[in-house]
């Protein structure tokens, strides 16, 4: 359920089409967690709202700042279906290059973020 | 609920966030993060990436009737809300592994595998396997190593090897590079969700000639 207080509307949507996506493509049963033990709140904080939305434009600046070779690559991980194994093959890049470059890639998100 | 203190990888929880993980592993993410805060805010982190990255797409135009028919699937929608999903407090499996075995512990289907270990295969259509496995206290699994990738989560009781203490919660990832003897702690049955894409590579010959028959 869309909690606007935990989630950005289009995270919420990328988490739709993600499922869609297991659904139709994959054909295969997407096992989800339990709720939460609280929440969703019925009137959710206002300030919890406005963080998360500052929050959210921060991500997306520092994502589209992140050197090319490894934005093109968070990419692919997230919308080319494909496992890291996968991308190695595509690519012709070595797995460890890949994994790297991935986790400098997480490494410069948490570092804009922190 | 204890502390925990082996979690998931980012790779794993990423894969899980944008849909590429095989659906064995997926049931360990989805089993771990219901018990598991912090790894369900780490997880939380990597779908506000995928939410990110979408902002970043190009725009597709949408067909004529696309409103028409988004009103149409609102109309079909039930009117309340969904339950909250989550398990009973004194059930051993949470609720992801529930959805397999059709309810607790005592639905569960255990086939004996010797040496008083059970376990029972769940049904999965990737690749990748996932079981349940019930070690009595005190028993070692047989010395193995791996191929691929293992993933052992603790939902009962406890287990030691070379990494550590893993009691309910925890997770161990196992890759070629651990070759490890999980010895279950003695005390209670431990009761294990593992998930492998590769068979295990046992050290001692008995159990590798047993293998095709444990289909472990």
């Amino acid at each position: 359920m869309f909690d606007t207080s935990r989630a950005s509307v289009s995270t919420w949507v990328f988490t739709i089409a993600r499922n869609r996506k297991i659904d139709a493509l994959r054909r295969m049963k997407r096992p989800e967690p339990e709720d939460l033990a609280w929440g969703p709140e019925a009137e959710p904080d206002q300030a919890d709202v406005l963080a998360l939305r500052q929050e959210s434009d921060k991500l997306a600046a520092a994502i589209a700042e992140l050197p090319e070779k490894q934005r093109v690559l968070i990419q692919r991980a997230y919308f080319g279906d494909l496992s890291h194994a996968q991308i190695a093959d595509e690519t012709g890049l070595p797995l460890g290059t890949i994994k790297s470059r991935i986790r400098l890639a997480l490494e410069r998100l948490r570092h804009a973020m922190g | 609920m204890g502390t925990i203190n082996h979690h998931l990888s980012d790779a794993l929880l990423m894969s899980y966030a944008a849909g590429t993980l095989d659906e064995g592993f997926s049931l360990v993410v989805a089993t771990h993060v219901s018990l598991c805060d912090e790894c369900r805010a780490r997880l939380e982190s990597f779908e506000a990436v995928g939410g990110a990255l979408v902002e970043e797409c190009d725009a597709v135009a949408l067909s004529d009737d696309a409103l028409d028919v988004t009103f149409a699937m609102i109309d079909t929608l039930p009117l309340d809300p969904a339950p909250v999903r989550r398990a009973v407090p004194s059930n051993v499996l949470p609720l992801p592994v529930q959805d397999y075995v059709g309810g607790d512990l005592d639905r569960v289907n255990w086939r004996s595998v010797g040496g008083g270990v059970m376990q029972a295969v769940l049904k999965t259509k990737g690749k990748d396997k996932v079981r349940l496995l019930s070690i009595p206290g005190g028993t070692a699994m047989p010395d193995h190593g791996h191929r691929g990738l293992e993933l052992t989560m603790v939902l009962k009781g406890a287990f030691e090897d070379e990494d550590g203490y893993f009691g309910r919660g925890d997770v161990e990832v196992a890759n070629e590079d651990l070759h490890h003897t999980p010895v279950a702690v003695v005390g209670e049955d431990c009761i294990c969700l593992a998930a492998t894409d590769a068979p295990l590579r046992f050290k001692g010959l008995v159990p590798r000639i047993a293998q095709p028959f444990l289909g472990i």
